[in-house]
């Protein structure tokens, strides 16, 4: 991602922004409501077409690799009365609209099964996806994004109705899935992740990188465009070292 | 039963049916797209059509095929372009609709009886070749449903991951609502175009929560529909009642119904 800028109705919403992502990296993008964390992970989906700079995919335009990039939407603006069952979500993952014919087969269900297992959630396959709990909903999504077998795994804001424990676990089984896929996650809680992420991303507007060894008290320079709320987290966490010292405050 | 025996009966049990295997398809699109309202814009905006008809001497059902599907099409553009104003202007096109319908009917030298049967309904009228273009449509419909399901489920239940998937999100859902454009003329026929709606999001939702799929909402919903409609066809005949409303008294009763055993059901399991 080179010089990339986005603007929506003559709001400059991403500017001058330089992001490269390499195949174990496990980023966490931070920043501000509106600062423009999901218009990035849009702009890397191919979703969104960047007005100016150049967004590569594994050497691709990033539409052509779709199938290499996993994405896991915010959960809020899924229906969940829809009528579906989780292993139909996760199937979906499989969707190819170039082979039209080819309908669910059995092979792509055996596929499906086994993710849900992967996933340890293989249980509850034939529930309807509203009767789940915010923590299972999140893995059946996951275990969709994974279908696919991306490369890239991009999640917004996955833990948003998910209590602080299952929150732990959560991130427990992301830092599993790094181990073969690269992992972006935007969250609000730089806390939560900073024990599990590699690095940071800061978004407002610009973006600021930062590998892990930085999440400390120089971070906080870099900081100072992000909200306060974002500030006092990084000025708690730069208190300990940054490693595993922050525990005590996820359980 | 003798009254079978009736052409007009046939007719109307045939039309019946049929319109409620489309409600059944495109009422469960509805439901969980959450488009009830914009379905409300088209059946009522359609009135323009019948006034183009009765104005120009044109044929009644082209014209509202033809003056819907516009009215659709344009709902379609509007509410793709800006969700967040999307009521205020399928309000907008549904009074205006109607509005052109009213006034074309004023100018139009005559007084029309039948126009009641546009606002409640004339099933027992239908004519032979109504039921064929219904048919037509249905069948439209089915290949339609068939050919895209996969996108279909996928675009009504997550429309950022199906459109990463390749979906084509914003084609899909022009041909979606100038389908149920289309449909809704043919529905209009049976209850009218101020009962449609009813007979749209009724069956399938009372069907919602009771099947694991859209396509067992699907045919749940077609089934329940032919229900009400065989129904209130039975009951309208036996009671000399109007046809639209008695259909529509007996999908509004199951309803309610359903909802009371759904929240018994709930409380027992407290």
């Amino acid at each position: 991602m080179e010089d990339v800028s986005f603007a929506y109705n003559g709001q400059n919403i991403l500017s001058q922004v330089n992001l490269t992502v390499f195949q174990d990296d496990f980023i966490g993008i931070i920043g501000p409501n509106g600062g423009g964390k999901t218009t990035l992970l849009k702009l890397i989906l191919g979703l969104l077409i960047p007005d100016t700079g150049k967004i590569k995919v594994m050497g691709g335009t990033a539409r052509k690799a779709s199938s290499l990039i996993g994405y896991v939407p915010q959960n809020i603006h899924i229906n969940n009365s829809f009528p579906i069952t989780a292993l139909d979500v996760v199937l979906m993952g499989k969707l190819n609209t170039r082979s039209r014919f080819r309908k669910n087969t059995r092979q792509d269900k055996k596929d499906a099964l086994e993710m849900l297992e992967r996933l340890s959630v293989q249980n509850i396959a034939g529930q309807r996806i509203g009767e789940l709990s915010g923590g299972q909903r999140q893995r059946i999504f996951i275990a969709r994004a994974l279908m696919t077998t991306p490369r890239l795994l991009l999640l917004d804001e996955p833990t948003a109705s998910i209590d602080t424990k299952g929150q732990t676990t959560f991130y427990r089984l992301l830092e599993v899935l790094n181990k073969e896929v690269a992992i972006i996650v935007v969250s609000h809680d730089l806390l939560v992740i900073s024990n599990y992420v590699k690095s940071v991303a800061c978004v407002n507007k610009g973006l600021h990188y930062h590998p892990h060894e930085d999440i400390t008290g120089d971070m906080l320079e870099t900081m100072y465009s992000c909200s306060v709320e974002d500030l006092c987290r990084v000025q708690l966490l730069a208190h300990g070292r940054p490693d595993k010292r922050t525990d005590h405050v996820n359980s | 039963m003798s009254i079978l025996e009736y052409e007009f009966m046939q007719h109307a049990i045939a039309a019946g049916i049929l319109a409620s295997i489309i409600c059944g398809i495109m009422g469960s699109l509805i439901v969980v797209n959450r488009i009830v309202f914009l379905s409300g814009g088209i059946a009522h905006a359609a009135y323009g059509g019948i006034g183009i008809a009765y104005y120009f001497k044109w044929p009644v059902m082209l014209s509202t095929l033809g003056f819907s599907f516009i009215a659709s099409m344009l709902m379609a553009a509007v509410t793709f372009k800006v969700k967040h104003r999307a009521d205020t202007i399928i309000g907008v096109i549904w009074a205006l609709g109607m509005a052109i319908g009213i006034i074309l009917i004023d100018l139009t030298p005559g007084y029309n009886v039948d126009l009641m049967s546009y606002l409640f309904g004339s099933i027992l009228t239908v004519s032979k070749s109504s039921l064929f273009v219904m048919l037509g449509i249905t069948i439209l419909l089915f290949l339609f449903v068939v050919f895209y399901y996969n996108e279909l489920l996928a675009a009504s239940y997550d429309e950022e991951f199906a459109q990463v998937r390749g979906v084509r999100v914003k084609q899909l859902y022009f041909i979606l609502i100038g389908m149920l454009g289309l449909t809704i003329v043919m529905i209009i026929q049976v209850v009218g175009l101020i009962m449609v709606i009813a007979l749209l999001t009724i069956p399938p939702f009372i069907m919602e929560n009771k099947v694991k799929s859209l396509f067992q909402m699907m045919i749940g919903a077609s089934v329940l529909g032919a229900f009400f409609t065989l129904t209130g066809l039975w009951m309208s005949y036996r009671f000399n009642l109007t046809s639209g409303a008695s259909i529509i008294l007996v999908a509004g009763t199951v309803f309610l119904l359903n909802l009371l055993v759904n929240r018994a059901q709930k409380k027992l399991q407290v």
